[in-house]
């Protein structure tokens, strides 16, 4: 018999109720509940990093926690870093238009973790080094062998925001 | 890759965790989930109920009290990582955290899983291995203590009877200025150990070496601290040829062999990186 129960979540600003079975994951619960199909799973089992999203402004493995866990937190997906915009042409948040403009991404797989796990980065360290940006991403695996444009696009979205005066 | 049916628990206090832990049939404690999570999804673990502690209160924190350092049960390594008090009272803690995972996995690990866990390749055990932690736990008749060289009984196995759990550990801090040192091999960054080394030291006024701790994860089914390393430094004046010296007796330490490493590589590692500790240890002790 499958244990259900009543959680109430706040994603990307908005409060979502729902009747979950305990045992289901977090990552499942935004993708299959919510259908925030942008969190990705990759290995299930918190080697990855594709599923990373932010818990209360923190990074967390979403398959390495329950949804249950998760009532009563504020969750920040890759959906809610740049809003949705009717004009196509809108630009995206200052790191997503660095990996577009580095070529940081191929198949795009990893890339929802990597912006999650780059953005905690650049709040806590707004001017990282390389070897910090490594060091950062070393949970987050690309099978595209994309890691160099990867770092280049996190120095140069750190950049960016400095011009911009924005935080991340 | 989903965790099997279970039925969750999630109590407010430590006597009502310990309460279902002795009242319900095949339970499993949850703390930072790094390390149950993926067994659950692999099916390592089939636990019928799941008793979840991130509602407890009282269970994280980190203070100095009676000349040791003192750390809650469900203290995520992310704020260990940050505290001033740690870095400034027991740098060995800080360094070897460093090498716990990743940020996202340290955001959510604690202390205590890791040391209930008790891989013999973690970070955190081998910084109690080597800083004679006592670790307290709570049961059906209240709380005691045990040494940590008692905590591991085999592998992956703590000193818990089925019905008590961690609720914290005191690390007794070593005088102000001592030398320390964290080292380990790992293919990756993040990545468990292959072998690792943790040291520390104390200096007299005449320079010889007062007390020495010498530990070693990694190697074994549980984690070592090397005695005889140990009594082989103490009363003698600090030096490269010592180090060497007394380094060179971990070569004779009874090694796993898996995947990853020989019995033989696993010795090796374990002579060179405690002669590395060693004098990295030394070069940071501070005169007073």
């Amino acid at each position: 018999m499958a244990e259900m129960r009543k959680i109430t979540v706040t994603v990307n600003g908005q409060a979502h109720t729902r009747e979950v079975e305990t045992r289901m994951t977090l990552a499942d619960f935004l993708r299959h509940e919510l259908t925030l199909t942008g969190t990705h799973i990759g290995c299930e089992h918190g080697v990855c990093g594709a599923c990373t999203i932010l818990l209360d402004g923190r990074t967390a493995r979403s398959c390495l926690m329950l949804a249950v866990q998760a009532d009563g937190h504020a969750i920040d997906t890759i959906e809610g870093i740049a809003p949705p915009n009717p004009d196509k042409n809108a630009p995206m948040h200052p790191l997503q238009e660095a990996f577009r403009d580095n070529h940081a991404l191929q198949c795009g797989f990893c890339t929802p973790g990597m912006l999650t796990t780059i953005i905690e980065l650049l709040r806590d360290n707004p001017e990282p080094t390389s070897d910090e940006v490594r060091i950062a991403i070393s949970g987050n695996l690309c099978r595209c062998t994309g890691y160099q444009t990867i770092v280049a696009a996190t120095l140069d979205a750190a950049r960016r925001l400095k011009a911009e005066g924005r935080k991340p | 890759m989903k965790p099997p049916p279970f039925s969750y628990h999630d109590p407010r206090t430590v006597a009502d965790a310990v309460r279902l832990l002795g009242s319900l049939e095949n339970p499993k404690l949850l703390a930072g989930g790094q390390s149950l999570m993926p067994m659950l999804a692999m099916r390592f673990v089939l636990p019928d109920h799941v008793i979840d502690l991130n509602k407890i209160e009282g269970l994280a924190y980190i203070r100095e009290a009676n000349g040791a350092l003192e750390i809650g049960g469900m203290t995520r390594q992310r704020d260990i990582e940050f505290s001033d008090l740690v870095a400034a009272k027991h740098p060995l803690l800080r360094e070897g955290i460093l090498n716990v995972g990743h940020r996202q996995t340290r955001n959510r690990g604690t202390i205590g899983g890791s040391l209930c866990h008790l891989d013999p390749a973690a970070e955190q055990v081998l910084v109690c291995m080597a800083s004679d932690a006592i670790v307290t736990v709570a049961g059906p008749n209240g709380e005691r203590a045990i040494p940590f060289r008692e905590f591991p009984l085999a592998y992956m196995t703590p000193a818990l009877e089925p019905d008590e759990m961690l609720v914290g550990i005191k690390l007794p801090l070593w005088p102000a200025g001592h030398g320390y040192c964290f080292l380990e091999f790992a293919r990756r960054h993040g990545d468990f150990a292959v072998v690792s080394a943790a040291v520390l030291l104390e200096l007299d006024a005449g320079g010889k070496i007062k007390r020495a701790a010498v530990a070693l994860g990694g190697v074994a089914a549980v984690p070592l601290r090397m005695d005889e390393v140990e009594a082989r430094l103490v009363g003698q004046v600090a030096s490269e040829e010592l180090f060497r010296e007394a380094a060179e007796l971990c070569r004779a330490v009874e090694a796993i062999a898996d995947v990853h490493a020989t019995v033989e590589y696993r010795q090796h590692l374990a002579a060179v990186l405690t002669r590395r500790a060693l004098v990295q240890a030394l070069a940071r002790v501070r005169r007073a």
